[in-house]
């Protein structure tokens, strides 16, 4: 729900900004994109603090978690011991929520895994005090409360959520972002054998696949997430488009799974030919049309 | 994707080691209705995390010999053992990223002083001795 109310599904390629060396690939809006939307369309009052001294922030969490508060905190992910070593990457912009304390140490729980975990003072701080872009300077947030505000209209925020979605994608001036970004990045595959030796393009190929499916996105790079949140949608509104554009969405997230199953396949013969490379690169510029019609049909929807 | 398509292929220790029980999946119950299901792994996801590893492993093995070489100094081979790439090493060590470019040539690296030397063994938690021993086991 929140993930649509935040207009959070979004399609990015950028192949000039590599991160650990391939193409930066990205399914979903901007880091705090979504958290800062959602407050303010369901008006919540939302405090947000950095600091220079790790000593301060530690204090300010206690502080927080003391009252009873769950505490949002931004840290890189390579200082986060309860991770599987295989996610222990320096990146600084990973969102997790404090919900209390265990002696010296943080139970946290942490979007991408299921069950609460618990990390040592020295390991959050070591996280919250990363250097590197973007650094986080122990950046902490969390909700002040609801009493005595007007009762946010959820209708009103769903329906503002799908339009600005919508906009969001389909606007940008780029052709590598938004939903154009997805047949360009098809066409750019296409070109990985010419332009990179094989082994550095299926792992650019294996990053699109990871992005996609590993980091928390439900499966299907958002796709069916927005799914969800369009069929709850439906039911609120009770407005039966809605239900069918969500059942569009899944069949458009089920071609996404396909496409990583066939990449995966490519990756797995190593296969460096040129026209397995085609054909995964059809596959997403197919992708890219559906796409392009589904936002146009979810524009006409009348809310 | 339907609740009994989501992928149960719990065949790999590799899979189990970095998600724990498994990735939440989004997909539709018998009535169309959107639900959440714990998937155990998938043949595709394993494919691509198996040839991240193995990128992290093969890379860290070259950059080894290549400072046994003497072609690169110690440092590049420590900041990638800590997954550091220049941008990050130099906002630890608090230096120019063109600087610590320069300091991964083993001409420049051995005439650094040791308080430029301090700097990188404090990132990566090694005495001075470790840091320009170019012998790595």
């Amino acid at each position: 729900m929140l993930f649509g109310i935040g207009s959070g599904l979004h399609f990015i390629h950028i192949p000039f900004l590599k991160v650990n060396g391939v193409p930066a690939t990205s399914y979903r809006i901007w880091p705090g994109g979504i958290f800062n939307r959602v407050t303010k369309l369901l008006r919540l009052e939302a405090s947000t603090f950095t600091f220079k001294d790790p000593i301060k922030a530690n204090n300010a969490l206690d502080e927080q978690l003391a009252q009873g508060r769950a505490v949002g905190v931004m840290g890189s992910v390579y200082y986060l011991s309860y991770m599987p070593d295989a996610y222990r990457f320096h990146f600084n912009a990973h969102n997790l929520l404090v919900v209390g304390k265990d002696g010296d140490d943080y139970i946290v729980s942490d979007p991408i895994l299921e069950e609460l975990k618990t990390i040592s003072a020295n390991d959050l701080a070591q996280s919250r005090f990363a250097k590197g872009y973007p650094a986080p300077n122990g950046k902490m947030y969390y909700i002040k409360g609801v009493e005595g505000r007007p009762i946010p209209n959820l209708e009103t925020a769903v329906k503002k959520g799908i339009k600005r979605t919508i906009f969001l994608i389909t606007s940008p001036p780029f052709k590598f972002a938004g939903v154009s970004g997805i047949a360009y990045l098809g066409n750019r595959i296409k070109t990985y054998p010419q332009k990179m030796e094989p082994r550095k393009a299926l792992l650019a190929l294996g990053n699109i696949v990871r992005m996609q499916e590993e980091i928390g996105t439900g499966g299907g790079g958002f796709r069916f997430m927005y799914g969800a949140f369009l069929d709850e949608a439906s039911q609120m509104l009770n407005n039966p488009d809605l239900k069918e554009m969500s059942l569009r969405i899944t069949n458009i997230g089920d071609d996404w799974r396909n496409f990583a199953f066939e990449t995966a396949k490519v990756i797995k013969s190593r296969s460096g030919r040129i026209d397995s490379f085609d054909y995964i690169g059809n596959l997403l510029i197919d992708i890219g049309c559906k796409e392009e019609q589904f936002y146009k049909d979810l524009g006409k929807v009348k809310l | 994707m339907k609740k009994d398509e989501v992928p149960q292929d719990h065949n790999s220790a590799l899979y189990q080691d970095k998600f724990g029980k498994g990735l939440v999946k989004y997909a539709l119950d018998d009535k169309d209705h959107y639900t959440t299901a714990l998937s155990s792994g998938w043949e595709p996801e394993m494919t691509v995390l198996q040839q991240a590893l193995d990128e992290l492993e093969q890379n860290i093995r070259e950059i080894r010999q290549k400072v046994i070489n003497r072609q690169l100094s110690p440092i590049a081979y420590y900041a990638e053992v800590k997954r550091m790439d220049l941008g990050v090493l130099a906002s630890y060590a608090g230096m120019w990223k063109w600087r610590v470019k320069r300091h991964f040539k083993p001409a420049v690296f051995d005439r650094l002083p040791v308080t430029t030397l301090k700097k990188y063994a404090d990132v990566f938690h090694l005495s001075v001795g470790e840091l320009t021993n170019y012998n790595i086991k």
